[in-house]
């Protein structure tokens, strides 16, 4: 392990976390001009030109707010619960490739902070482990609406990851590998090679699935302004209740990464226009979270149990099944 | 040398986390520290080179035990300390003590003996995700199938069990109704002898 191994990972490192804390920000500025725009209104205009300052307007606020820790709530756990949502977002990011590997003076860039030979699994386990700052949180608020809405996402979070996994295993059966370099490279012959139009079941499932994973709109119950508040972070404020929001559009944009890896083609053969195709392809997922919030009204917690385990489930069981059984079929003939 | 440093960092975080485990008396600390000390525990995984281990290791023991404990500490105040009864502390200790030796015996003597061999050593062609799979599908096709089945029959008597009164919903049905299947449920309890 030598020095300028050590330095490129944690210039890799932190070049990631501050694009993606201020892709988190921006995000929230495209997500109210979106809306408005949607609902024919004009969104944040005052700040900046066309209100893009707002941005920086809420950061300040946000940094310079009260850190206020409520007397009855049990303080270690209150205070690192949002860390914990923050943090699981930006570790998720060491296993993405979030471009192809290119040439800068004379030094080739592999942008990726480890290519773990298991790195969809790593991904997965960390958007799993995101789980604890809701729950957490929730649990450690001592507000009738932060618990309800931690029992509602361990729910959730428990129900659809069956589903993004059972999505998963169908085209990773066919890849015959975890690495998402190595399941990028597979679909590198273009449209026809990509996944989705092999799998289009998984994909759907999968994408469903992602809604519910990162809290999105049809699937909104864990923090649902309208029946408990801001759910579990109805007792936060300031920088605390910052990172949960980080912690949540850093989310929305990597499972818009893994979506566009695994299903899309990634970045294709790793020229120009692929990187491109990549952002193109995380830009349209990112915008498809903000369509739906704007289209779509909340679906209820019972409703949203039925279709995990009534009716998604069986499909992504079925879809493993026949995938199994189309594989087997055809390496026997050839 | 980093992975001495690693492994010693992340011995001390293990031990100390399952430390306030077993020693805390809130219960939010006590499950938020055994989802941390289930996370550590993945990075002796990681050091010995089995990546795919350690990540099964996070997505089911914190992914998916953990979150079905904190599932079941709904039910009750996390925010209150428990006063727990110890009635007889000294043999509390006693066979504390006498299991951490035993444990601690057991796994040091092959080590002492020097009959320690891998039985199946990692094959540097094959990543170790295929090496796992190869393992259980020739030396231990049949514990696996084993607990493939064992695991359907407790999903098919979980929903036997928690699936008795799903057609009816108390939601839907009037304040009337409720009461009515609630003092014949008290009435049948009465006969059984549940108190």
């Amino acid at each position: 392990m030598d020095g300028a191994f050590i330095i490129e990972t944690i210039v890799k490192i932190v070049v990631i976390l501050l694009v993606f804390s201020a892709l988190s920000g921006f995000g929230t500025y495209v997500e109210r001009k979106v809306l408005a725009f949607m609902q024919r209104r004009l969104g944040p205009m005052h700040v900046g030109p066309y209100g893009l300052l707002q941005v920086a307007a809420d950061g300040i606020k946000l940094f310079t707010k009260e850190d206020i820790i409520p007397q009855n709530v049990v303080k270690p756990i209150f205070k690192i619960a949002p860390v914990i949502t923050a943090a699981t977002a930006f570790m998720a990011a060491a296993a993405i490739p979030f471009w192809p590997q290119f040439t800068a003076f004379g030094y080739t860039v592999h942008p990726i902070v480890s290519d773990i030979n298991v790195g969809i699994l790593y991904v997965m386990a960390m958007m799993a482990i995101g789980l604890y700052g809701p729950l957490l949180g929730g649990m450690a608020s001592a507000n009738k609406w932060s618990l309800l809405s931690a029992a509602r996402s361990a729910a959730v979070f428990i129900s659809y990851e069956v589903i993004t996994g059972l999505a998963l295993l169908a085209p990773l059966m066919m890849v015959g590998s975890l690495s998402l370099i190595d399941i990028n490279n597979y679909q590198i012959g273009g449209i026809s090679h990509w996944i989705a139009v092999s799998q289009p079941v998984a994909f759907i499932l999968f994408w469903i699935a992602a809604f519910a994973e990162t809290g999105r709109t049809p699937f909104h119950l864990v923090a649902n302004d309208h029946e408990i508040i801001d759910g579990f972070g109805t007792e936060y404020s300031g920088m605390r209740w910052g990172l949960f929001f980080i912690g949540e559009y850093a989310n929305m944009f990597f499972i818009s990464f893994v979506m566009a890896i695994v299903f899309l083609g990634g970045y294709g053969d790793g020229t120009i226009a692929g990187a491109l195709g990549l952002l193109l392809k995380v830009s349209f997922f990112f915008f498809f979270f903000l369509w739906t919030r704007a289209a779509w009204p909340d679906v209820r917690p019972d409703q949203l149990m039925r279709l995990c385990w009534k009716v998604l489930m069986p499909i992504a069981v079925v879809n493993v099944v026949i995938t199994g059984v189309v594989m087997m079929l055809t390496r026997g003939n050839g | 040398m980093f992975e001495a440093i690693a492994f010693y960092l992340f011995a001390a975080l293990t031990i100390g986390m399952f430390t306030i485990t077993v020693m805390t008396s809130q219960a939010l600390y006590a499950l938020t520290a055994m989802a941390a000390g289930m996370i550590f525990i993945s990075a002796f995984f990681f050091i010995l080179g089995a990546d795919f281990l350690g990540v099964i290791q996070i997505i089911v023991y914190t992914g998916a035990v953990m979150a079905l404990y904190a599932f079941g500490m709904m039910f009750f105040d996390t925010t209150r300390t428990m006063v727990e009864k110890r009635e007889n502390p000294r043999v509390i200790f006693l066979l504390g003590v006498l299991a951490a030796t035993l444990v601690v015996f057991i796994l040091i003597s092959p080590i002492v003996s020097g009959h320690l061999e891998a039985r199946y050593p990692i094959d540097a062609a094959v990543g170790n995700s295929q090496a796992i799979g190869m393992i259980l599908f020739t030396k231990y096709l049949v514990p696996f199938e084993v607990a493939a089945v064992m695991l359907l029959v407790a999903m098919i008597a979980g929903i036997v069990l928690a699936g008795k009164k799903m057609d009816k919903s108390l939601t839907l049905m009037a304040e009337e109704e409720i009461a009515r299947i609630s003092a014949i449920q008290t009435s049948q309890d009465a006969k059984e002898g549940v108190h």
